[in-house]
C-alpha cells in the first residue's frame, strides 16, 4: 500500500497513518499476515520524523491492527474485536446516525441512499471479518 | 522518561534596556526534534547563543548534555554540532581545507561520511566556497557541522535561502539522522511546513517570552480553528476563553482557540451559531494566529 500524508493537516500525521493503514485493512487492501514498511523505511519515504511514524506504530498494536515480531518485522493482524455484540452495535450506531443525518440534510430518500451502502459495503471485508 | 540534554531555567537577556529574552525556562529530551518558532527579532537566536555559551545571560542558567552552558569543556563542546545563522564559511578556502581545519577539533569526525555527502551533493572538495551559490554553501556548511556525527544538532535557520529542492535534501538529512539512537537536534525557523515534517516538539518565542512549548500534536490538538455562521445579519459579541483571533465575513465569523474542546462549540452554538465547525487549518495558519500583533486580534 502507498501512504500518504499532509503534514499540513489539523489532523496529527501519526492519526493519518493510523486511519491510513484501518481502511487499508478494511478494504482487503492490507491482508491478515502482510508486513508493512519499518518505521525507519516509511520516515525516510515520507520524510516525517521517525518519532512521530513510531507513535502511530504504538498506537496500531495497542488498537491490535498490527502486531510486530523482534527482528522480523511489523504484521497486518487479523480484524478482531472482544466487545460484545451490543457494545459493537452501540458504536456503530453513532456512525449510523450520523450517516443518516447527512443524508436527510442532503435530501435523499430512504431507498437511495440504502443503496449506496450497499454498492459501497462490496469494497469492504464486511463479509469476511470474524463476526459474520 | 529519557535524559534532559538542553535544560534552561529563567534565561533572561537585556541588550541595554531591551529584554531581548524574558524568563525563558524549556528542556529538550534527548532523541526528539524540537522546532523553536518566532517571528524576526523575537529572541531565537539570543537564545540559541545564549545556550551555546556565546552570549552570557542577565539573568537564569541553561545546560548542554548536563555542562553548564557558560563553562562548556572541550569534550562536551565536541559532541554539540552548531550551525549558526547564514552559513559562513571564509570565501576564500577551498572545501577541502575548510574540512581539514574544523577536523582537528573533533576526534569524532567521519571522513567518510563527509566525502559521501558532498558527493551526493556533487561538490567537488577543490572548489572555493567563494563559487558557491547560496544552496551549495548551505549544504558545505551542513555537512561540515554533521561530519563529527555529533549527538545534539543546534541550527539556527538552516533553511534559510534554500530552494525547495535542497529544503527537502536536508529535511531528509534531518529525518536520517535522528534515526541513530540519541541523537537530539533542536533548530529553528520560518518554514512551519518543514517543521511540520521533522518536529516533534516546538516553542513558539514572541517578544522574548516562550508562549507555548509542546508536543506538535498536542499544539495542532489544542490550537483548532473554528468556523460558524450566524442567522443574516446577526454579529453577537463572541468572547471564550483561549480566543486567538476572529474574523467576520458576512455572518459568519472564523475563530481561531487557544484550548479547544467540544464545550467550546456548545458556546457558540448557545450564541445563537446555526453552523459550527472545527476547519482544517496547519501549522503556518496557527502560527500566525498564535504570534500576530495584538491588534489583528479581537
Amino acid at each position: 500500500m502507498r501512504f500518504a500524508v499532509n503534514p499540513s493537516s489539523t489532523e496529527p500525521v501519526y492519526a493519518q497513518i493510523v486511519r491510513q493503514v484501518r481502511e487499508a485493512v478494511a478494504r482487503g487492501v492490507l491482508r491478515p499476515g502482510e508486513r508493512i514498511p519499518s518505521v525507519r523505511d516509511l520516515a525516510l519515504q515520507l520524510v516525517i520524523n521517525p518519532n512521530t511514524i513510531a507513535a502511530a506504530y504504538r498506537e496500531m498494536e495497542r488498537a491490535g491492527l498490527v502486531y510486530s515480531q523482534r527482528g522480523k518485522g511489523t504484521f497486518v493482524a487479523e480484524i478482531s474485536n472482544s466487545s460484545s455484540a451490543a457494545e459493537r452495535r452501540r458504536l456503530l450506531q453513532k456512525h449510523v446516525d450520523a450517516l443518516l443525518t447527512e443524508a436527510t440534510h442532503l435530501g435523499f430518500r430512504e431507498e437511495e441512499c440504502l443503496e449506496m451502502v450497499r454498492a459501497a459495503a462490496k469494497r469492504y471485508r464486511l463479509r469476511e471479518s470474524a463476526h459474520e | 522518561m529519557s535524559e534532559v540534554v538542553i535544560q534552561a531555567e529563567g534565561l533572561t537577556r537585556y541588550f541595554g534596556r531591551k529584554k531581548a529574552v524574558d524568563s525563558l525556562s524549556l528542556s529538550v529530551r534527548r532523541g526528539s526534534v524540537y522546532g523553536f518558532l518566532g517571528r524576526n527579532g523575537s529572541g531565537k537566536t539570543t537564545t540559541i547563543r545564549m545556550l551555546l555559551g556565546m552570549l552570557h545571560s542577565t539573568r537564569g542558567q541553561s545546560t548542554l548534555l548536563g555542562c553548564d552552558s557558560e563553562n562548556l569543556t572541550p569534550e562536551v563542546k565536541a559532541r554539540v554540532g552548531y550551525l549558526s545563522e547564514g552559513h559562513p564559511l571564509f570565501t576564500g578556502m577551498r572545501i577541502g581545507e575548510h574540512a581539514e581545519f574544523f577536523r582537528n577539533y573533533y576526534p569524532t569526525w567521519d571522513r567518510l561520511w563527509l566525502d559521501a555527502a558532498l558527493a551526493r551533493f556533487r561538490l567537488d572538495p577543490k572548489r572555493r566556497v567563494g563559487t558557491l551559490s547560496r544552496g551549495e554553501r548551505a549544504q558545505v556548511a551542513l555537512a561540515l557541522c554533521l561530519a563529527p556525527q555529533p549527538e545534539l544538532l543546534i541550527l539556527d535557520d538552516p533553511a534559510l535561502g534554500l530552494d525547495p529542492v535542497v529544503r527537502r535534501d536536508f529535511l531528509e538529512s534531518i529525518v536520517e539522522l535522528i534515526q541513530t539512537e540519541g541523537r537530539t537536534i533542536f533548530f529553528s525557523s520560518h518554514n512551519l511546513a518543514d517543521v511540520e515534517r521533522v518536529a516533534d516538539r516546538i516553542g513558539i518565542i514572541e517578544e522574548g517570552v516562550l508562549r507555548a512549548d509542546c508536543g506538535l500534536d498536542t499544539f495542532k490538538e489544542n490550537v483548532r480553528r473554528v468556523r460558524c455562521r450566524f442567522r443574516e445579519g446577526q454579529r453577537p459579541t463572541i468572547s471564550l476563553p483561549g480566543l486567538l483571533r476572529l474574523r467576520w465575513l458576512e455572518n459568519e465569523a472564523t475563530l481561531t482557540l487557544a484550548s479547544f474542546d467540544e464545550s467550546r462549540l456548545d458556546r457558540l452554538r448557545e450564541l445563537g451559531a446555526e453552523e459550527v465547525e472545527p476547519v482544517d487549518a496547519g501549522l503556518e495558519d496557527l502560527f500566525i494566529d498564535y504570534t500576530a500583533p495584538l491588534s489583528g486580534r479581537v
